[in-house]
């Protein structure tokens, strides 16, 4: 679902948002419109914005844990959790290989609410391993988070039975593009 | 310097206690000192970005460098609260845009620091952010990226930076000072091996150009 399906139509942040993310075509390869959010990062205004958003939806969701995952989602995982409240686990990617993701097993206790945070979703891979390890390590998944997402994932899409929120679509996207 | 010889704010024996020492990791007879356990406490990581804000909030600090990956866990909080840019200062390959580089030893090879071309400009006021120090390769990486293009750091150059050599326990203090640019560490463990975060403060030279 996205910010504009749920309440946010109109709101000027969205656009801010989307107009401080830069499109770096063919990165990592050709085809790709890579939607890079370092720009974002240098705009405190558009940065806080996102930062602001997720926090208006989450801080009375009774959210125990934020998830991010590396690296990306350490930028955007621990201003959020600050302005909850909350904890933040980290799962990280491993180098040698695209596949795997790695999560402390203290940093999840029982019965956590936890929130899972990424900068960008595509095919959505990346945070169905995180669910799989929270839920493994005994947490509930409310929502999967994510600053820019693929249009396809407008409506009620669920990744592995969880919402997935998104706050805006990519500025630019090529015909016939794969992600 | 550590900046904090005089009294110790309360909260950093609240932060000191919450880092977890994992022994032997990422090899043996390392103490490994995790400070993911300090995220899992919100007192504690509120605590951490807290002490800096407060330190840099009026020091007119226009970019916050975070170095991947655990500086990117304090650098954007403490870049939020003061109203700076953050910047990534990433492995290679990650960045997608126009990059530039710097090349720092290891024990066993190099390693290379990369920062996105028109990241920071000429007069911007920068502060560096990890959450460790132990010889301070990785955090001089950083100030040489910074300063190649122009900015602060006005006595620092690389090659001061790699003659120094010293003692484990204060190679990273002494990097620092040989290279001219104060540090605030926030907690030291064991009184031997400096750790935790530490923050440069480039103090924004704009006559000195390394262009």
């Amino acid at each position: 679902m996205f910010a504009v399906e749920n309440g946010l139509q109109g709101d000027p942040r969205l656009q801010a948002i989307s107009d401080a993310i830069r499109v770096i075509p063919h990165f990592p390869k050709t085809g790709i419109m890579f939607q890079d959010i370092t720009t974002l990062l240098l705009d405190p205004v558009a940065f806080k914005h996102v930062v602001d958003i997720f926090v208006e939806r989450y801080k009375h969701m009774n959210i125990s844990l934020v998830a991010g995952v590396e690296a990306r989602g350490f930028i955007f995982g621990p201003p959020i959790a600050l302005a909850i409240g909350k904890v933040i686990s980290e799962e990280y990617e491993l180098e040698y290989g695209n596949d795997r993701l790695e999560m402390s097993v203290e940093a999840v206790k029982s019965h956590e609410r936890a929130l899972v945070i990424d900068d960008l979703v595509a095919t959505g891979g990346t945070l169905s391993a995180s669910i799989n390890l929270l839920e493994r390590a005994g947490a509930e998944v409310v929502e999967c988070a994510c600053v820019v997402g693929l249009p396809k994932f407008k409506g009620h899409c669920k990744l592995k039975g969880k919402p997935l929120y998104v706050l805006v679509e990519p500025s630019q996207l090529e015909e016939g593009l794969t992600f | 310097m550590s900046g904090n010889k005089q009294e110790e704010d309360p909260r950093i024996n609240g932060i000191k206690t919450k880092i977890r020492v994992v022994p032997d990791f990422p090899k043996k007879g390392i103490m490994f000192q995790d400070i993911t356990t300090v995220l899992l406490d919100p007192k504690a990581f509120k605590d951490t970005i807290d002490l800096f804000v407060e330190r840099y909030r009026d020091k007119n600090i226009s970019v916050v460098a975070g170095i991947e990956a655990r500086g990117f866990l304090f650098g954007p909080p403490i870049a939020l609260a003061i109203g700076a840019k953050f910047v990534p200062l990433r492995k290679p390959k990650k960045l997608p845009g126009e990059t530039i580089f710097e090349e720092y030893e290891l024990e066993y090879g190099n390693d290379r620091l990369e920062m996105h071309v028109g990241a920071v400009e000429a007069g911007d006021r920068a502060l560096v952010v990890d959450d460790l120090i132990a010889t301070g390769g990785t955090l001089c990486a950083a100030i040489n990226l910074l300063e190649g293009w122009g900015r602060s750091c006005g006595m620092c150059t690389r090659d001061r930076v790699t003659r120094i050599k010293g003692k484990a326990e204060t190679q990273g203090e002494a990097t620092m000072h040989a290279c001219g640019v104060p540090m605030m560490i926030l907690a030291e463990i064991f009184g031997l091996i400096i750790w935790l975060i530490n923050f440069w403060l480039c103090t924004g030279n704009s006559d000195y150009a390394d262009l």
